[in-house]
């Protein structure tokens, strides 16, 4: 784990009892939690817990059913839920990063890795193709793909490869916070390393907010400071990270730690 | 009494109601708006959009021309003539300046549009950002917030590709400096001609059921980058029957052996050009 950051007063993205019903189904509830600059917070939990509703429900792609999501920007803490819809999108779009578990989702796969990469920058407002394309190769370079593929189409990628072509995309406006929703699933365990690798590199360099959502406690104790348990839609624990995972207090905390294998 | 249709085909209230969604889309240039398109005696795709728009605005004192891909006498637009003839009786002309309303498929005449002319386009995708967003619930919000940035990842590709922006139809334009629109499926050549241009462009799309329009005088400016500006299309050769350098010319292969020559895709200027005006 890396060291703490300094903690600023104020916090980045500051969620307040935030609940999202189904209809009669639940999918998180009264969920609280803040996130200070730099600070890389995990969720963790069994399948259906209600990690990925809760973080749609931050990264405005599901209509949370109540309470709040404060961003700090230059206007103050604004709350993504109830303001206006265009500064929603525009905070959204520009201050945070999204990583889906599946490449497909988050890429847009019938256009080459530059593109994509391109794409928030031209959705920016950048209008110099040359300059576009520097940084796309820049961005190549720091996420380890080999420049040359830059017009090739994400399809021809493995996973690992377009899982970090697709934390480029989101990186290369330089957002304040990612918002990851499994990133490391699905990928083979030394390709899972490489990718944890340079996320933990581009974290420390970028002093960038985390919030990650991931059943793998593994990647949860190597990337994030502070741990949330969640357990059928609800908050069971919180702390450090290793203050959970080593000293786990609620009997569910005990269970999922506990039933993690050991080579 | 011989069974008739209804003056211009169209029964009076659905041309009232496409009147409506025109006066709309003319107070918002560029804005798609959506309308209950009708059945057309006609198939998807050959024009169903264009024919209910000059069917609405029609009156027995004008004057149509059909062009298809430049040509006065193409399928397309002898069937689409003839249409009009029947149900409506008004006159025909091949004549860019005689023309009140002048509806096409791909070209915009070589002679200048005038005060008081329409253009009416038949438009098989309306939608400019279906190639970024497929989702129609978030175009429609792309264009309600000016999300527009990505729209030059398609300029991207291109160069990426081929060196340079080889998008040479359907090139997005931004109109009025609001809504990105398609102004397919016009080639690039003709984009500059809609900027500040003296007449009305109506576009319809009938499958998709969406009329957009341009108002006389607006400004439609191409999407480009910084470094790769917009560009026309360029022909080493003129005009092989009239010697045009300056009208859009299509590439036509005149026997087996590769043997090619150029001709203006405008038929009518090119009549006019070799000095026998249309009839």
């Amino acid at each position: 784990m890396t060291r703490m950051p300094e903690n600023s007063s104020q916090p980045l993205l500051a969620v307040q009892y935030l609940s999202k019903f189904f209809g009669r189904q639940l999918g998180c509830h009264d969920i609280s939690f803040a996130v200070s600059p730099g600070e890389v917070i995990g969720v963790v939990g069994e399948s259906g817990s209600g990690k990925s509703t809760l973080l749609n429900c931050i990264a405005g792609r599901v209509k949370p059913s109540n309470g709040s999501v404060f961003f700090h920007s230059s206007a103050g803490m604004i709350d993504l839920c109830r303001c206006d819809e265009a500064l929603m999108r525009k905070i959204i779009r520009t201050q945070t990063g999204y990583v889906t578990q599946n490449a497909a989702q988050g890429l847009k796969m019938h256009i080459s890795a530059g593109g994509n990469i391109g794409e928030k920058l031209m959705a920016g407002g950048m209008r110099h193709y040359g300059q576009i394309r520097k940084m796309a190769l820049a961005w190549l370079e720091r996420v380890e793909i080999d420049p040359d593929r830059i017009d090739d189409l994400p399809a021809t990628f493995s996973g690992g490869m377009q899982q970090r072509l697709q934390i480029a995309a989101n990186l290369v406006n330089a957002p304040k916070i990612m918002l990851m929703d499994e990133p490391t699933s699905g990928l083979d365990v030394s390709v899972q390393a490489r990718l944890i690798d340079v996320l933990r590199k581009l974290v420390s360099g970028l002093n960038l907010s985390m919030v990650l959502v991931t059943h793998d406690l593994a990647v949860a104790r190597l990337l994030c400071h502070r741990l949330y348990v969640m357990k059928q839609g609800e908050m069971v624990e919180s702390g450090l990270s290793d203050q959970i995972l080593d000293d786990p207090r609620q009997p569910y905390t005990q269970l999922l730690v506990s039933s993690v294998l050991k080579p | 009494m011989p069974l008739s249709y209804n003056f211009a085909y169209l029964d009076e209230q659905s041309k009232k109601m496409i009147r409506r969604s025109i006066l709309k889309a003319i107070a918002i240039p560029g804005f798609q708006v959506p309308f209950g398109g009708r059945e057309m005696p006609l198939p998807y795709g050959w024009g169903t959009g264009g024919i209910q728009l000059t069917a609405a605005i029609i009156g027995p004192d004008d004057r149509l021309k059909v062009i298809d891909q430049g040509s006065d006498d193409t399928v397309n637009a002898i069937s689409i003539k003839a249409f009009f003839k029947k149900t409506a009786g008004i006159a025909i002309t091949e004549e860019t300046k005689e023309a009140t309303i002048i509806q096409t498929r791909h070209r915009i005449p070589e002679t200048p549009l005038q005060k008081g002319q329409i253009m009416v386009f038949q438009v098989p995708i309306p939608e400019p950002l279906q190639f970024i967003e497929p989702k129609k619930s978030q175009t429609v919000k792309m264009h309600g917030f000016e999300e527009y940035g990505s729209m030059h990842v398609k300029l991207y590709e291109d160069i990426a590709k081929f060196g340079r922006i080889a998008t040479a139809f359907d090139y997005p334009v931004q109109v009025h400096q609001r809504y990105i629109m398609s102004p397919s499926p016009i080639p690039k050549y003709d984009n500059p001609k809609l900027h500040r241009s003296p007449a009305v462009h109506l576009f319809g799309a009938g499958r998709e059921k969406r009329i957009y329009a341009v108002p006389p005088y607006t400004d439609v400016v191409s999407l480009d980058f910084e470094d790769y500006p917009f560009e026309l299309e360029k022909w080493d050769g003129a005009c092989a029957v009239c010697g045009s350098t300056d009208s859009f010319l299509d590439e036509i292969i005149t026997d087996d052996t590769g043997t090619r020559v150029f001709i203006c895709s405008d038929t009518e200027y090119c009549k006019k050009n070799t000095g026998n005006p249309a009839p």
